[in-house]
């Protein structure tokens, strides 16, 4: 999926809004035919790096390519890039066909042509049979359809999303998310996609961009940052993370044994870069990764009384203490009807796992 | 039905009674056939002929009715623009200043403007020959301060417009000045046309200002009505208000179907 050369240069791009930095000296390839999202939590400067793409804010400092050519002093209406906005935007005194047609009568478009153009995205998106409606109306989801039809229609270079998902309700986001991905694999677009929302980001990117405090944290897979996040942030942020705290004693080929002294025991962990002995460190270890029951040849063991259990249905989430003030969470599929769930409150139970689902996070 | 409920329609019955009696009262009186306005002595349109007749007072409310009309266009033209400075350039430093002169006419006493506005236009007269006095300076100065209330209506709507709306037709290619006429103008077009409204009516009803600006060819409609009422009022004035009340009734109710036509279709 990723080709040769970046689409998107962003060089070492900064945004400050008099002391405030909220695009802290970014830079950052994307790739043609990518659908890359920027995840982050509200303030974290994604949208002014999205704002900065579109031509809506100037950066401070640094410079924007696209397809190689410098478009940082280039106005937003001359860019090869269109936006679906968060809010939509659709203007509301045009129908839903005046509204696709808005960009390509700019463009000079015959009008055969652009007719053309309109039904063909109408189509794609499915709501040719409201091309006379006004965006009032429309659903929620049908306007959602428009905007990112009219943001299409000028077969843009790349299509920039603001949150596309933001303002509809779980059931349908869930069934969008997948019809944006099929979407920007047949376009062979290259998407860029704001969210807040890491399911979001994990079910349809290409690769994520974590962002915190106008930084990248972490640009990776979503694969590869779930598994192997760089910082305590990453871990925090994408999905829910055990953390804990213990120094290194020994490293041998590529497998770390690390010391805690609040647990009083030792654990072993892989992790492929070299570590100085007696550096503190966290070990990360995912809920769901972490088994039940006795596993006498696992190296990773702790014994723990259970305290609050969290029902969700399909799994339930079990906190347990395993030192005075440490806790540590666990998930289970709930395989068993609630009545024959094994565990209970205040329960003893032995949790291990491998040195192989889990990580070292020394930042 | 309670008790209560009998005294709110009462009260409201009251209330509107307030308002528009003396409107009918005088639009009854306009068909009255005495001459003097308090005594009724049978129906009659003789006032109405006779105020065909009258060129003084015609011609009078055609000038009032011109300097309505020109001074709304250009209120809401500089209105407009005022309103889309104060909100658009937040940065501007002149923001501020601004924001404060604009609402400066509103609160200032027409008398003073009157006054201001003359001295103004007499030097401007003495130093370079022009504006003579009359209907331009009654329509420059009548704008002065409709244009105040155009910005204050025309800023409101601004401000509760989407900024994307902008944003997104310059995303689509548009040009600020394309974006201006085919997306914000259409979105604010129904606060421009309060604002003519409103500048219009300002126009029409206003004696003291016109009084010091105004000429000796040019007079306008109140200052005509308040000289002829020393005189005694002629039932000729009953039926020429009678006549305005009707033309305005038809026009506010026109401009309110096709107002709540609009904020029908911008509501989401």
């Amino acid at each position: 999926m990723v080709a040769e050369s970046p689409i998107v240069q962003i060089k070492q791009v900064s945004k400050n809004f008099d002391a405030v930095y909220a695009v802290d000296d970014i830079s950052l390839d994307i790739y043609r035919g990518e659908f890359f999202s920027l995840l982050g939590a509200s303030g974290c400067g994604k949208t002014t790096l999205l704002r900065i793409l579109a031509g809506f804010e100037q950066p401070s400092s640094g410079r924007i390519f696209i397809d190689g050519q410098d478009m940082t002093d280039v106005p937003a209406y001359a860019r090869p890039v269109n936006m679906m906005f968060q809010s939509y935007a659709l203007f509301p005194h045009m129908n839903v066909a005046d509204n696709i047609a808005y960009g390509l009568k700019r463009d000079g478009m015959g009008k055969a042509e652009r007719a053309e153009r309109v039904q063909e995205m109408m189509a794609l998106v499915k709501i040719a049979a409201y091309a006379k409606r006004k965006p009032h109306q429309l659903s929620g989801g049908q306007r959602q359809r428009v905007a990112l039809a009219r943001a299409l229609a000028k077969q843009p270079k790349i299509l920039l999303l603001d949150e596309p998902l933001g303002a509809l309700d779980k059931k349908l986001r869930e069934e969008t998310q997948f019809e944006l991905v099929n979407l920007q694999e047949r376009l062979k677009t290259t998407f860029i996609v704001v969210t807040h929302d890491q399911e979001e980001a994990m079910t349809m990117s290409s690769r994520i961009a974590l962002m915190h405090a106008g930084r990248i944290e972490q640009l990776d897979t979503p694969r590869r940052i779930y598994e192997f996040p760089a910082t305590r942030y990453a871990a925090g942020f994408i999905g829910s993370a055990n953390l804990l705290h213990a120094h290194v004693v020994s490293q041998e080929d590529e497998l770390v044994t690390l010391r805690s002294e609040a647990l009083e025991r030792e654990f072993v962990v892989h992790h492929g870069q070299p570590l100085a002995p007696n550096m503190d460190v966290s070990i990360i270890v995912r809920p769901e990764k972490i088994q039940v029951g006795p596993a006498n040849d696992a190296p990773n063991k702790v014994e723990g009384v259970i305290k609050e259990i969290a029902y969700l249905g399909d799994v339930s989430i079990y906190h347990a203490e395993i030192a005075p003030g440490v806790r540590i969470k666990f998930t289970q599929s709930n395989v068993l009807p609630l009545a024959e769930q094994p565990l209970s409150w205040e329960q003893e139970v032995r949790l291990s796992w491998s040195p192989y689902s889990c990580g070292i996070l020394s930042q | 039905m309670s008790k209560l409920r009998w005294l709110q329609i009462t009260v409201l019955l009251l209330g509107f009674a307030f308002l528009y009696i003396p409107m009918i009262s005088l639009i009854v009186y306009s068909f009255n056939e005495s001459r003097l306005v308090t005594v009724w002595a049978g129906f009659s349109t003789k006032w109405y002929s006779e105020l065909m007749d009258n060129r003084q007072l015609l011609g009078a409310a055609w000038l009032s009715i011109k300097i309505g009309f020109l001074n709304a266009c250009l209120s809401v033209i500089l209105g407009t623009l005022a309103a889309i400075v104060l909100v658009r350039f937040r940065r501007s430093r002149m923001r501020k200043p601004l924001d404060v002169m604009v609402a400066a006419p509103l609160v200032m006493p027409d008398i003073i403007i009157g006054l201001s506005l003359l001295l103004l236009f007499v030097s401007l007269e003495n130093l370079m020959g022009w504006p003579e006095r009359g209907q331009l300076t009654v329509i420059l100065a009548h704008s002065t301060f409709s244009m105040a209330y155009v910005t204050v209506v025309v800023r409101s709507r601004l401000v509760s417009m989407d900024r994307s709306l902008e944003e997104a037709a310059m995303d689509l290619g548009a040009r600020p000045l394309w974006v201006f006429f085919t997306v914000t103008l259409p979105i604010i077009a129904p606060s421009l046309v309060a604002g003519w409204l409103l500048a219009f009516t300002l126009s029409m009803d206003d004696l003291v200002v016109a009084s010091f600006v105004s000429g000796p060819g040019a007079t306008t409609l109140p200052m005509m009505v308040y000289s002829s009422v020393r005189l005694g009022v002629s039932p000729q004035i009953n039926a020429l208000a009678s006549i305005i009340i009707l033309v305005v009734s038809v026009a506010v109710l026109i401009a309110g179907i096709l107002m709540y036509r609009q904020e029908k279709r911008l509501r989401h």
